[in-house]
């Protein structure tokens, strides 16, 4: 089967809407969403939504650190992601907010496990920064292959039996076979806001037969997705960090 | 780890095991057989019951993931993969005969034996290069032949891809490979510079030539080392008659530091094909090894060493290309000429590790015979040739990027297109036909290559300004 995954939406629909296409257009038979729909980007009703959809008809979803300070507090982020998270939460309905507040932290399915952060203790979400926070994430489950986002820029660890690692930042649109004998850690990049300094929106398709990821990139409307964030009054950076990809 | 499934007449995958071939240290060879596959087939099985080198798994794997990538005559071609789950296997081609290792008892090789060999390896490591892959194990045991003569690149495990996780970068705490073979800076950890497969096709060019191997067999690290600072003896400290053209390739190739040997495969592939071109330096004159003095100065100064740039390795085969420019010489071709050369000083100007070849094609009449003098009883060969040199002298290449070559053909477009294809080149400068009549009557040369050349074409045509003056008789198009 075919998965498509996507992580770090925060609320552009611009950009999601762009990779869902392509997705559909690959032929993914199942939508994985790795959390973090809001915060940031001006769309979040919309990316809720979407995202109450497709788990209505089977994608799988997990929770990212921006969706539950929606529900709690945002005080332990910075400044610009506070503002954004205290106007996402006027925005949202009831029911948005409920989707959000029980999404799970984390879910695994066959060998697969999907995550936000880092999966050894992912309500602390840390990030995936090196191989040794890699090594950390992959020691703590058996799964084969974990995919995870919050850092917003892709990268691909792999921990061999003797527990040697490798990383690798993955090419776009070449696939790459997930060996068997070891286990791996994808982490994704960014729908609505990738930090790579490539400004098109980045997710994954993954061939559960053959265990072939691809990492792809899709170039979307930036320039909407920019003024709407500008015309919500919300911080300009926000918006100017979307055409620099960073 | 699953017990090992294979034995002769076991059936995997639809595969029929036959005999083994070759049981060596990190793996065995099968013949197999399979229903809906006509060609001789290997499956080559790691080693990796208990107790195994656990190198031999990490290479298998990065093996599986680099052979079904692979296309071309110089790879075997891969039919399947089996994984660690179940049983680790890789079917691939059987190439018939023998490895280049079986040569060992012949060394050393009559010069131009060695020359033509070591340019079909080159040509195949341009390939392999070209696909985005570092070899890192070039060696007379990696390296067979097609009937056709095409070299096969073999043994993919210890290799690098571009566009694939390395798995063996933290693998092991000591490099891994062929210790006569390395290059110095795979010593360093060093395992994305293509032209470490360069530094390692030196060692071979020159251990077939002299019959010696430059840095000895030592496999200590110690022993290893030393290449890093001590260069080898010259070939033609050992054989008087060593061609000096020959010693400047092969010391090029075994330079310590990548940025002083060929930018490329395909550029040391042209020199071997065109021996007479081979820009000698003081490296072909060499006698002795540097004094000491220089050793100690590089094995006491290898921190200053910059830590290189990372293009990938795309990038850098990019950079260097060749480049070829058809010129004419024949009165009347001055203005087109002065246009092929900005137009190629633009085009080096972006890419200071190119070469450029030179190329004029002395044109063979169909019936008559032609008369090697011209009327004035010089040689036209030989004219032309300090036609093309003195043409490309405000260029200031150096010598070692240029070369100049004239062809003797009765279709010149043929003649520029094969010697693109040959060659290699990656880019062709022509200038456009100029004479209306001459272009009805005969065809246009720009137009045939530019519509048949397997590589870039730009087609050159002088300045408007001075197309525009009236009964110029210079037709565009």
């Amino acid at each position: 089967m075919l998965l498509a995954v996507f992580s770090d939406i925060h609320g552009n629909r611009q950009a999601f809407e762009a990779c869902l296409r392509v997705a559909r257009a690959r032929a993914a038979e199942r939508f994985i969403l790795l959390g973090d729909f809001v915060g940031y980007g001006a769309d979040p009703e919309w990316v809720v939504d979407t995202a109450m959809d497709l788990v209505a008809h089977g994608a799988i979803a997990v929770r990212g650190n921006h969706d539950e300070a929606v529900n709690t507090t945002a005080e332990n982020m910075n400044n610009e992601a506070q503002i954004a998270i205290e106007w996402t939460r006027r925005r949202l309905d009831a029911a948005q907010r409920r989707f959000l507040a029980e999404l799970p932290m984390l879910v695994e399915d066959g060998d697969r496990l999907f995550v936000h952060a880092e999966a050894s203790n992912p309500k602390r979400w840390h990030y995936v920064r090196s191989t040794t926070d890699a090594a950390k994430s992959l020691i703590a489950t058996p799964s084969h292959v974990t995919f995870c986002g919050h850092i917003h820029r892709p990268a691909l660890y792999s921990m061999s039996v003797t527990a040697k690692m490798t990383s690798f930042v993955p090419k776009t649109d070449v696939p790459v076979q997930l060996l068997r004998g070891r286990q791996w850690l994808a982490v994704l990049g960014s729908v609505g806001q990738p930090r790579d300094g490539d400004p098109s929106a980045s997710f994954v398709l993954f061939d559960t037969l053959s265990c072939q990821i691809t990492y792809c990139r899709v170039p979307y409307d930036i320039a909407s997705a920019a003024n709407k964030i500008r015309e919500n009054g919300l911080p300009l950076w926000l918006a100017d960090r979307l055409s620099q990809g960073r | 780890m699953p017990k090992s499934l294979i034995k002769s007449g076991a059936v995997i995958d639809g595969y029929t095991i036959g005999e083994c071939v070759h049981a060596g240290g990190m793996a065995t060879l099968w013949t197999v057989t399979h229903p809906g596959i006509e060609m001789p087939l290997l499956m080559k099985v790691p080693r990796a019951s208990e107790g195994e080198d656990p190198a031999a798994i990490v290479s298998f794997e990065m093996e599986m993931m680099i052979l079904p990538r692979l296309a071309g005559p110089h790879v075997p071609h891969c039919y399947g993969t089996g994984d660690f789950a179940r049983q680790a296997y890789a079917v691939i081609e059987r190439i018939p005969g023998t490895t280049l290792y079986k040569r060992l008892p012949d060394l050393p090789l009559p010069y131009e034996e060695a020359r033509l060999l070591v340019a079909k390896i080159a040509a195949a490591l341009a390939d392999l290069h070209r696909q985005n892959v570092i070899h890192h194990d070039i060696k007379p045991s990696s390296v067979m032949f097609r009937e056709s003569g095409d070299a096969v690149l073999i043994d993919y495990g210890l290799s690098h891809h571009d566009h694939l996780p390395d798995l063996l970068q933290e693998e092991f705490r000591l490099p891994y490979g062929t210790a006569p073979y390395m290059a110095p800076e795979r010593l360093l950890g060093v395992r994305d510079d293509p032209r470490s497969d360069l530094f390692s096709l030196g060692v071979l060019l020159y251990f077939f030539t002299t019959g010696e191997r430059p840095f000895g067999e030592g496999e200590t690290l110690r022993a290893m080392r030393r290449r890093l600072w001590r260069d080898p003896h010259p070939p033609r400290s050992l054989r008087a008659d060593y061609p000096p053209w020959l010693q400047e390739v092969v010391l090029r190739c075994l330079e310590i530091e990548p940025v002083w040997r060929y930018p490329t495969a395909t550029q040391l592939a042209f020199d071997l094909a065109h021996p007479n071109q081979v820009k000698l330096t003081a490296r072909s004159e060499r006698l002795k090894r540097d004094p000491l003095s220089v050793a100690w100065r590089r094995r006491f100064n290898q921190d200053v060493k910059q830590p290189r740039a990372k293009p990938d390795v795309a990038e850098q085969i990019a950079s260097s290309p060749i480049l070829a420019v058809a010129l004419d010489t024949v009165e009347g071709t001055a203005e087109l000429n002065e246009a092929l050369r900005v137009t190629t000083e633009r085009i080096l100007a972006t890419l200071p590790s190119a070469r450029l070849a030179c190329v004029n094609v002395l044109k063979l009449n169909r019936i008559a015979i032609d008369k090697t003098l011209d009327e004035q009883g010089s040689n036209k060969h030989i004219d032309r040739l300090v036609a093309l040199r003195h043409w490309a002298t405000p260029l200031r290449l150096d010598e070692s990027r240029l070369s100049v070559h004239v062809l003797e053909a009765v279709d010149p477009a043929a003649a520029l297109l094969e010697f693109a294809e040959a060659n290699q080149v990656d880019h062709l400068i022509v200038g456009a036909r100029q004479s209306s009549f001459r272009r009805t009557l005969l065809g246009s040369v720009s137009a045939k290559v530019a519509a048949e050349a397997t590589c870039t074409v730009t087609v050159v045509r002088p300045p408007r300004m001075a197309a525009a003056k009236p009964g110029a008789g210079v037709v565009w198009g």
